[in-house]
């Protein structure tokens, strides 16, 4: 990455004339005349570009605060939530969607408030997706950059196991190993879940440090002689960082998805422990009560829906080859 | 070409035989085989114990896979544990459903996503095409269970309210009615609903980006420069070139609609593979849930393979040699 060279001056008068694509004027033209003219031109990193792309990018913007504001009632679920959520109300069975005693989301059949109950399992899913998207980064992080800087066998081995991967039937395998590991425990699902969700990535970052490692600074950074765990992590690490921050933000997405899947079919998380995808499987035992199955499945939805906006701002805001700043 | 197909398909062995022997250890691991027979009263113990050997279940897991694999080919995949009836009968029937079920929903998934793709690149930005790109991502939002119970919340309730049978909410069909038959359509309607809503989702978007990659090429410039009316450029030069990603795209697909049929036919309890392996997986039968992971690996792996050969087809600038 290069930073542009920072052009410290005087006060800023007005704001920076931009060309067109909202690029600040390049040294030697428009520059020189706002120098005389005492204007000051801000230095503007990489990020800091990004940064703006991110900020001015609507729905991602729009997705960042649906996920604030669903994650935060998750992360505060026993404040925000009216009632635990084992607690029974014996006076209201089944009932349907009423402010009447905070029941916004109904009650279940034995009397347990949904809300509450989907409130918590917000917080189940933020865990599950939050700690999938963290190991599968970190795991196709490290394979990756081992493949892709040594090459040869590892990488070969590396590429026969994401093809592998790739040329399953993913749900069933994952099944299966839940079924055998991950029965019950959050912790032991994410871990199945990390587990398979790590290939992706591993394949990204392989191949930025496959064209990378070939480059002249790599090569400058070798001959001063720089270990290569430093070439690796210091010199070639920042430059995959992007894909890596939108495949993380997208595997939250995939993670929530996928453990809601596999708890609806009673192979993931079991019941105390709420879960969307446990609640919505109970939903289907009812199924002249809608709303038992609407809004877990909503809050899914919104969950996702938010989470893949961000990574789709992310994704455009990172994109180093793009400098333009989206009105 | 046949060099190609060949190595392929040679170098898919290994790839099953890895992914099948990774699969058999997890649930050879997961529990005790003969448990169901143990809980069945009226077994003897001393059957359950030939079973046992019969079956080689006192053996090393490695030992167990090689006998599994002479049971696959020259025994039909073998006999379940659980029941001790053999498995092939089971598979040929279900996958006969689920084939039913997938190919239309993928059908229908691929003519609607393909020419809302069309529209949409033709008219970039345009209401229409903000509906639908609003569409694919509430596609790419939703678990295929919750759309598969909405759809059947739905239909049940219509069927309350007004006693008006559109379309069954469970089953196969009833009986004294077979595969081709309107009572069938009218089970499989809403699986087959669900499937093709999300891949539809998927598809629509592939045609829309390929679309606008080919549109903005330099030769349906040259192609337009040349005074052709616009409805041949995109008939002829755009949409046949736009066609191919989605070939590649179609194959990687299959397996989330298979995974996508696990849980459609376990929601409308559809007498499927999914629904198949799910009641299998539950009961801990390891034999038979060997046999779903072989048959849709095989599928999964031919369907990759026709893919890259009709890619090659379809594409001239590709060649495999």
């Amino acid at each position: 990455m290069t930073e542009p060279t920072p052009v410290p001056l005087g006060k800023p008068v007005a704001p920076v004339e931009r060309t067109v694509d909202g690029m600040i004027p390049a040294p030697g033209g428009l520059m020189d005349s706002t120098v005389e003219a005492g204007l000051e031109v801000t230095a503007r990193s990489q990020w800091s570009y990004a940064r703006r792309r991110f900020l001015r990018h609507r729905l991602a913007m729009l997705g960042l605060l649906g996920l604030i504001i669903i994650f935060g009632a998750g992360i505060f679920a026993n404040y925000v939530a009216p009632y635990s959520y084992t607690e029974i109300d014996l006076n209201n069975i089944l009932a349907p969607p009423t402010t009447v005693g905070h029941h916004f989301f109904g009650t279940d059949e034995i009397g347990r408030d949904y809300f509450s109950r989907v409130i918590w399992g917000i917080r189940t899913s933020e865990e599950v997706g939050v700690f999938v998207a963290f190991a599968s980064s970190l795991m196709g992080l490290v394979i990756g950059a081992i493949a892709g800087y040594y090459g040869g066998w590892v990488d070969n081995i590396l590429m026969r196991i994401t093809d592998l991967v790739l040329t399953l039937p993913a749900l069933a395998i994952l099944l299966t190993a839940a079924a055998l590991l991950g029965q019950g425990s959050q912790w032991r699902v994410s871990f199945i879940l990390a587990f398979f969700f790590w290939t992706g990535l591993a394949r990204v970052v392989r191949g930025v440090f496959l064209s990378l490692r070939e480059k002249e600074y790599v090569e400058a950074a070798k001959a001063a002689g720089a270990r290569d765990i430093r070439i690796m992590f210091r010199h070639i690490l920042p430059n995959t960082l992007g894909p890596i921050i939108v495949n993380g933000t997208l595997a939250v997405a995939a993670a929530i998805l996928t453990e809601a899947a596999l708890s609806f079919l009673g192979f993931g998380i079991k019941p105390p422990t709420p879960s969307l995808g446990v609640l919505v499987a109970g939903g289907q035992t009812n199924p002249q009560q809608w709303w038992l199955t609407v809004f877990p499945g909503l809050t899914i939805v919104l969950i996702v829906l938010c989470v893949n906006f961000v990574g789709d701002g992310l994704r455009d805001a990172l994109d180093p080859t793009q400098r333009r700043i989206r009105a | 070409m046949l060099t190609f197909i060949a190595r392929r398909f040679l170098y898919s062995i290994p790839v099953l035989i890895v992914s099948t022997f990774l699969s058999f250890t997890f649930v050879s691991l997961a529990g005790n085989p003969v448990a169901l027979l143990r809980n069945n009263p009226r077994i003897p113990a001393n059957t359950i114990h030939n079973i046992i050997i019969q079956n080689h279940l006192n053996r090393s897991i490695p030992v167990r896979y090689a006998f599994w694999v002479r049971d696959v080919f020259t025994h039909k995949l073998g006999n379940s544990l659980a029941t001790l009836q053999p498995i092939w009968p089971d598979i040929a029937r279900t996958s006969g459903h689920t084939a039913q079920v997938v190919v239309t929903a993928e059908l229908l998934a691929i003519l609607l996503g393909v020419a809302v793709g069309i529209f949409s690149a033709i008219r970039q930005y345009s209401p229409f095409d903000y509906i639908f790109t609003a569409f694919s991502f509430l596609g790419y939002a939703m678990p295929t269970f919750w759309l598969a119970l909405l759809l059947q919340i739905v239909f049940v309730d219509i069927y309350l309210k007004w006693n008006v049978r559109i379309f069954y909410t469970a089953g196969l069909n009833n009986p004294h009615h077979g595969t081709w038959s309107i009572d069938r359509l009218q089970h499989i309607a809403l699986p087959v609903m669900t499937l093709s809503i999300i891949s539809f989702a998927l598809y629509s978007r592939y045609m829309r980006a390929s679309m606008l990659d080919v549109i903005n090429s330099d030769y349906v410039r040259t192609a337009r420069a040349k005074g052709l009316p616009e409805w041949r450029v995109i008939m002829r030069h755009v949409f046949r070139n736009a066609l191919i990603p989605i070939v590649t795209v179609a194959a990687l697909n299959l397996g989330g609609l298979l995974g996508g049929a696990i849980v459609t036919e376990t929601v409308f309890t559809l007498d499927g593979m999914g629904y198949y392996f799910v009641q299998k997986l539950q009961a801990g039968d390891l034999y038979a849930v060997m046999a779903y992971l072989l048959v849709t690996s095989v599928v999964i792996i031919l369907f990759n393979l026709i893919a890259d050969v009709v890619y090659g087809y379809l594409d001239p600038r590709i060649r495999y040699d």
